[in-house]
């Protein structure tokens, strides 16, 4: 019996109609393993102000998508990761060694990556076979899927155990954290590819269009309430984790695209946050 | 030393001894940061730099940074610890800073009677408080250099005495030779051993008394100095 069977058996035991389909069992258990991957992960996002960089990351899934479209892939989540880790590392090094502006280059570059994913795509007409990938669909999640993001769990906890501080200071001030012996241009590359991969492995099941408020809501929300970068995480995991479980059995009552469901519920976690921490600081 | 086509700085020879204290003084764009940045290793340049610890040429000296302005958002989640311990230690401080680490933070603020600072976010400090937390990373482990950049900026007339009174001590105590960027000649006038006026190549070197009657140095920062260097 596989891990995977056991936790089939475990959630038929829940007292409601939805735990006895295999689809939502399988959603669950994939929803519990994005979500705080996407909390964690959105933490540094926020304090390193790349909120609108991992909008392009998640947005560049549409070149990927079309790059393996043309290579004639049948499953294009290679081409994706490709394109993203391609991109990510561009733009770090665009803004460790140019004074460009950001906001502008990140602009730019987003259009791009939209546009020439649309007209690939859309050669003959054929862009609607796509349109999954705009909203995703947990409900289809496999066990390629699961397997995939299990390891880059692994990845992201080894490496947040290891770089956290030195993202922690580079976002602070990056020539304190050289003076710390902090090699930051290589911490910013190594975060940046790892949110390309990520952000890649979990797409089919978020979808484009909102991938990143996946990432940044829980994080957002959490830095309202936060005292220090332990509750931070803290708050953020929590935030993430019980907007994807409120947010996918929504779904399922409501009959509604599972990601966007997920997201308005970390939306409305955000809202609560933002009274909360008015009161806490009076 | 270039940056692209720019010559940002030119012919620069400075010479600075153990323990003496040299400010960089100089209009906005000089080069004093760039300087600062360049010693720190962060930007490539044509020449040498050359460091001696002990009687020891070392290529990779301890040095001690307190950057000028910190660009982070007032509501940041980072805490005082937070920032100290991620700048000190390898423990990841979203997994919680244990009783030992904690400790331990403590004891380097304490360097600068800021342990109580420790659970204040960073976006809820002072100009002044802030400058010390940063000085206390600075000073952990104890470095050969102290590069500041700027310390006299943000942070009101008190704060700044206590500033140069914690640097003087520091000095004297501890053996460590320190470069400072500064507007605020009134107060490096007294303190400082050297004062270097920059503005892309080195205007005028020497005793404060000496460089701050150089005629550059008056056009720049006005006449009011004469006032100040008289008292």
């Amino acid at each position: 019996m596989t891990i995977i069977d056991v936790w089939y058996r475990a959630v038929d035991l829940l007292p409601f109609a939805w735990a006895h389909y295999d689809f939502m069992k399988s959603a669950l258990l994939a929803v519990l393993l994005i979500t705080p991957l996407f909390a964690l992960l959105g933490t540094m996002v926020v304090v390193n102000r790349m909120v609108f960089f991992t909008d392009v990351l998640g947005h560049s899934a549409l070149t990927g998508i079309a790059i393996g479209a043309v290579l004639g892939l049948r499953e294009p989540t290679l081409s994706m990761m490709l394109v993203a880790v391609v991109l990510a590392a561009g733009i770090t090094a665009l803004k460790s060694f140019t004074k460009a502006s950001m906001d502008t280059v990140l602009g730019v570059v987003f259009s791009f990556v939209v546009a020439l994913g649309i007209v690939i795509l859309s050669r003959q007409g054929g862009f609607a076979k796509y349109t999954d990938y705009l909203i995703g669909d947990v409900l289809a999640v496999n066990t390629r899927d699961i397997v995939f993001l299990l390891s880059v769990s692994v990845l992201v906890l080894a490496y947040w155990y290891v770089a956290a501080n030195a993202l922690t200071l580079t976002s602070v001030n990056e020539s304190l954290a050289r003076s710390r012996m902090v090699k930051t241009f290589l911490v910013e590359l190594s975060f940046a590819a790892l949110l390309a991969m990520v952000v890649m492995v979990s797409i089919r099941l978020v979808g484009i269009l909102i991938i990143n408020s996946l990432l940044v809501l829980p994080a957002a929300a959490s830095h309202n309430l936060a005292r220090n970068m332990r509750t931070y995480t803290l708050w953020a995991v929590i935030i993430s984790v019980l907007s994807g479980i409120g947010g996918l059995i929504q779904s399922y009552y409501w009959g509604t695209a599972s990601g966007a469901t997920i997201v308005l519920f970390a939306a409305a976690f955000y809202g609560l946050s933002l009274a909360a921490g008015k009161r806490m600081r009076g | 030393m270039r940056v692209g086509d720019n010559v940002l700085l030119d012919k620069v020879d400075l010479h600075v001894n153990c323990a003496e204290v040299v400010a960089l003084v100089g209009p906005n764009g000089a080069g004093k940061t760039t300087l600062l940045r360049t010693i720190l290793g962060e930007i490539p340049y044509q020449g040498q730099i050359a460091f001696r610890v002990g009687g020891q040429v070392t290529k990779q000296p301890k040095i001690g940074y307190v950057p000028q302005k910190l660009r982070f958002d007032l509501d940041s989640p980072i805490s005082v610890a937070d920032l100290v311990a991620s700048a000190i230690s390898r423990h990841p401080v979203w997994a919680g800073i244990n009783a030992k680490w904690s400790n331990r933070v403590k004891d380097v603020l304490a360097l600068f009677s800021a342990e109580h600072l420790c659970g204040r976010k960073i976006g809820q400090l002072s100009g002044g408080e802030m400058q010390r937390v940063l000085l206390a990373i600075a000073m952990t482990p104890k470095p050969d250099l102290l590069l500041l950049d700027e310390p006299a900026s943000g942070v009101d007339a008190q704060g700044l005495s206590l500033f140069y009174r914690i640097v003087n001590d520091l000095r004297k105590a501890q053996d460590i030779s320190i470069i400072l960027v500064t507007h605020d000649l009134a107060g490096i006038a007294s303190f400082a051993d050297r004062i270097v006026l920059l503005d892309r190549v080195v205007i005028a070197q020497g005793e404060p008394k000496d460089v701050l009657l150089n005629e550059k140095l008056i056009k720049t920062f006005g006449p009011a100095l004469w006032n100040v260097f008289r008292e």
